[in-house]
């Protein structure tokens, strides 16, 4: 696996031993079973518990973790994405204990320790249906009273609901403070539709009528959109980092099958315009990968500089995803278009990443807003 | 444990670095030639004020930082060369044409004899000499293998004849580096020889070719009869492909991601001017303000891809397909940077006369508009200079494929 950045020794070793653990034990032959219903991915996980006791690298010490930080996340997900299987690992130890990590209480240290020991898996609920990617458009509720705190409100196409233990929900409370509530997907009032994805992947349609929360988490009248948007951008630069072993993966098969096929009796790779299209392929992912190795280092500035590197990261993971992703498909010929070869499977992914948090144009768009031109 | 890129990451050390290079451009670089770089439209600044400029940068011991320390190298960590280029770059220092420093010496150093390292090298260092480069011929661009320029050797001579064609600034070299073919046996690659020589030899003739862009940077160069002598070969005869092949390495290596930075801080100060009078809301304003990101965007990935391979050459990785690959980002993303200030130039883009001349009257002009065509139009030579990037692709895909 070609490194984001120079790896220290612990995460070289910890990545290798996840890349193999990975191929012996989730090869692509069992991909559809691992992700045939959310209860399947069981052995996924208690192998990154158990047998690789990865899940605390890159949490806080306190927690029961190792401390790695996001670096350790990108490490990971760089592996998991070249196995066409990121979740539950990215909402749940990269968005979820990332949130809880920033979350004061008792209950936000205990959860958190939960998730390095395996046994929680915390998923954001936060974009609603008509939102688009504005984690600020809430109009999910939150109420308290009688001792309760009661939520209502629908939320749209939550990446891993599935997969959770609970769900930190965005709502807003009565003064239009932007809360998040800690609920159990077991709790009343709820009506919930798990959903495929065009990745393989699950999510959830979910809605709630007065479905009361376990807790609150933040303190009252903190407004909890910058961490948000922090979560956000940490999860995008997850999703990049996935997103370069995907397409390391892809550009391995493509180069092995272009080498083999032959067609006017002489192989694909002998004709330049493919060659040509190999090489523009080859540079989009590099950018991508330096790229996103480079944002790390952006990651602890100030909001405005985080966001502005962010959206640059993304902008050169997304187009070099359309490079690869589309040019994998169509340099395998019709073998591109089956379900039965892992590419068709990676370019959905990296299609869903693209995509992920809002187009290229978005974050051109954020970009340009960080240098208005006045 | 929380692990950052290294090349990130600024040090006391750089900062006081980056301070003493602001301070030599503060005192060094006069207006006069600060503005001569800001108007060089071209790939080089003019003759007479870029050496003007190289001397300068001589003087402090400057002038050829990437050179071994022995030579008058400056012996600076990667992250020094990247502060020393984009503190240049954002001073708009005239741009130093690289046949000498940046060519020829890195073959000397490599190929060369310890007498003709001492005979060329101090030369290029302190700005006595200019060099031209002979590679192309009219009939050999990309199948460059195939030059007919011909040397045969005659007692302590070689006697050339032939052309070689697109010779940057030949009308002001003092010297020249051929390939010229001294053997018809075997592959073309392999009866070819390189060469250095005095320009006012005898027999040679330059013949200015114009550019698109109106301007004089350009030459055909002919040998009639050439008489040079035989110290002139370097390297071994017959053997010269090699050192041509080292040679267009180096030439497509260095980094473009400080000069683009700085090109895309003119732009954006360019078009802050350009739309003052139009409403906030203006459409075309929003169009451009989202290229400009697009561009800052890109320069933000080649410039990580930059250091990335800096920081692996420190460590001493073979990374063979580097130079093509910086060569074809970096060129292609200066000439979607000249399209985006043609854009901003708006109908002024159209007019051509010298940038000199555009306050030079009671109707001034934006020079910034008349630089943008002329760089727009200079600039399609990017993709056609040092290997064409159709032949970068087909080297990426060849190691690609073999690997």
């Amino acid at each position: 696996m070609d490194a984001l950045f120079p790896l220290s020794d612990t995460q070289a070793l910890m990545q290798d031993s996840l890349s193999r653990w990975l191929q012996d034990h989730a090869p692509f032959e069992r991909r559809a079973g691992l992700l045939a219903t959310p209860e399947a991915i069981t052995p996924l996980w208690t192998g990154l518990t158990q047998s690789l006791g990865l899940l605390g690298a890159a949490l806080p010490e306190e927690s029961g973790g190792l401390g790695g930080g996001l670096a350790d996340h990108l490490v990971i997900l760089q592996a998991l994405g070249h196995a066409l299987l990121p979740e539950p690992y990215a909402a749940c130890v990269v968005t979820g204990a990332g949130l809880l990590q920033r979350l004061p209480g008792a209950r936000a240290r205990q959860l958190l320790a939960g998730v390095a020991d395996g046994t929680v898996r915390p998923v954001l609920a936060a974009l609603e249906p008509s939102g688009r990617h504005d984690l600020s458009q809430v109009a999910t509720t939150v109420r308290s009273g009688d001792g309760a705190s009661r939520l209502s409100g629908r939320k749209a196409v939550v990446r891993a609901a599935p997969y959770a233990t609970h769900w930190l929900v965005s709502a807003r409370d009565e003064a239009g403070t932007l809360r998040l509530a800690l609920v159990r997907p077991d709790a009343s009032g709820i009506s919930r539709r798990d959903l495929r994805l065009a990745d393989g992947g699950w999510a959830a349609e979910l809605a709630f009528d007065a479905t009361p929360a376990e807790a609150l988490l933040g303190d009252a009248g903190t407004d909890l959109l910058p961490l948000l948007l922090q979560a956000a951008d940490e999860a995008l630069l997850a999703a990049g980092a996935e997103a370069v072993g995907v397409m390391q993966r892809l550009m391995h098969d493509t180069l092995d099958y272009v080498r083999q096929r032959q067609q006017f009796g002489t192989p694909l790779a002998s004709f330049q315009v493919v060659q040509h299209r190999l090489a523009d392929m080859h540079m989009a992912w590099l950018l991508a990968r330096a790229l996103v190795g480079a944002t790390l280092a952006a990651m602890d500035q100030p909001a405005p500089e985080r966001r502005r590197a962010v959206a640059s990261a993304q902008v050169a993971v997304a187009r070099a995803a359309r490079s690869v992703g589309q040019g994998a498909v169509q340099l395998h010929g019709g073998m591109g278009m089956t379900d039965e070869l892992a590419v068709g499977h990676a370019f959905k992914r990296l299609t869903l990443i693209e995509h992920h948090f809002g187009s290229v144009d978005v974050h051109l768009r954020r970009v340009a807003a960080y240098q208005p031109l006045r | 444990m929380v692990s950052s890129p290294a090349c990130n990451q600024s040090t006391a050390a750089d900062d006081a670095f980056r301070d003493e290079v602001r301070q030599f451009l503060a005192t060094e670089l006069t207006d006069d030639l600060r503005l001569a770089g800001q108007r060089t439209a071209g790939i080089f600044t003019d003759h007479d004020d870029g050496q003007r400029w190289f001397r300068i940068l001589a003087r402090r011991g400057w002038a050829v930082p990437h050179w071994p320390v022995q030579w008058g190298g400056c012996g600076w960590t990667p992250r020094q060369h990247a502060i020393f280029a984009s503190e240049l770059s954002a001073a708009q220092a005239p741009v130093l044409a690289p046949q000498g420093v940046r060519m020829v010496a890195p073959v000397l150093l490599a190929f060369g004899t310890p007498e003709q390292q001492a005979r060329w090298l101090p030369a290029i260092r302190n700005g006595d000499d200019y060099w031209a480069q002979g590679y192309s011929e009219p009939g050999s661009g990309s199948d460059l293998a195939s030059l007919q320029c011909k040397a045969v050797r005659d007692g302590d001579s070689y006697v050339i004849n032939g052309t070689k064609i697109w010779t940057t600034h030949a009308q002001w070299a003092n010297r020249i580096f051929c390939l010229v073919r001294t053997s018809s046996a075997g592959k073309p690659q392999q009866g070819i020889s390189f060469l250095l020589f005095d320009m006012d030899t005898p027999g040679i003739t330059v013949r200015p070719i114009i550019s698109i862009s109106g301007d004089h940077e350009l030459n055909q160069v002919f040998f009639d009869d050439v008489r040079v002598p035989a110290t002139a070969l370097l390297g071994e005869e017959n053997k010269g492909w090699t050192i041509a092949k080292y040679l267009l390495v180096h030439e497509r290596g260095g980094t473009y991601a400080p000069a683009l930075r700085a090109r895309l801080g003119r732009l954006q100060r360019a078009a802050v001017q350009a739309f003052a009078d139009r409403p906030a809301d203006d459409d075309e304003r929003r169009d451009v303000a989202r290229l400009l990101a697009d561009a800052a965007c890109r320069i933000d990935a080649l410039h990580a891809l930059e250091q990335q391979v800096l920081a692996a050459r420190i460590r001493g990785e073979d990374q063979p397909i580097a130079p093509s690959v910086g060569k074809l980002l970096g060129t292609e993303l200066r000439q979607f940077i000249t399209e985006i200030a043609v854009t901003i130039a708006g109908p002024y883009g159209a007019a051509r006369l010298p940038q000199a001349d555009c306050a030079a009257h009671v109707l001034a002009l934006p020079e910034d508009a008349i630089w943008a065509m002329s760089t727009y139009l200079n600039d399609r030579a990017a993709s056609i200079y040092a290997g064409t990037n159709e032949v970068q692709r087909n080297l990426i895909a060849q190691h690609l494929l073999s690997h």
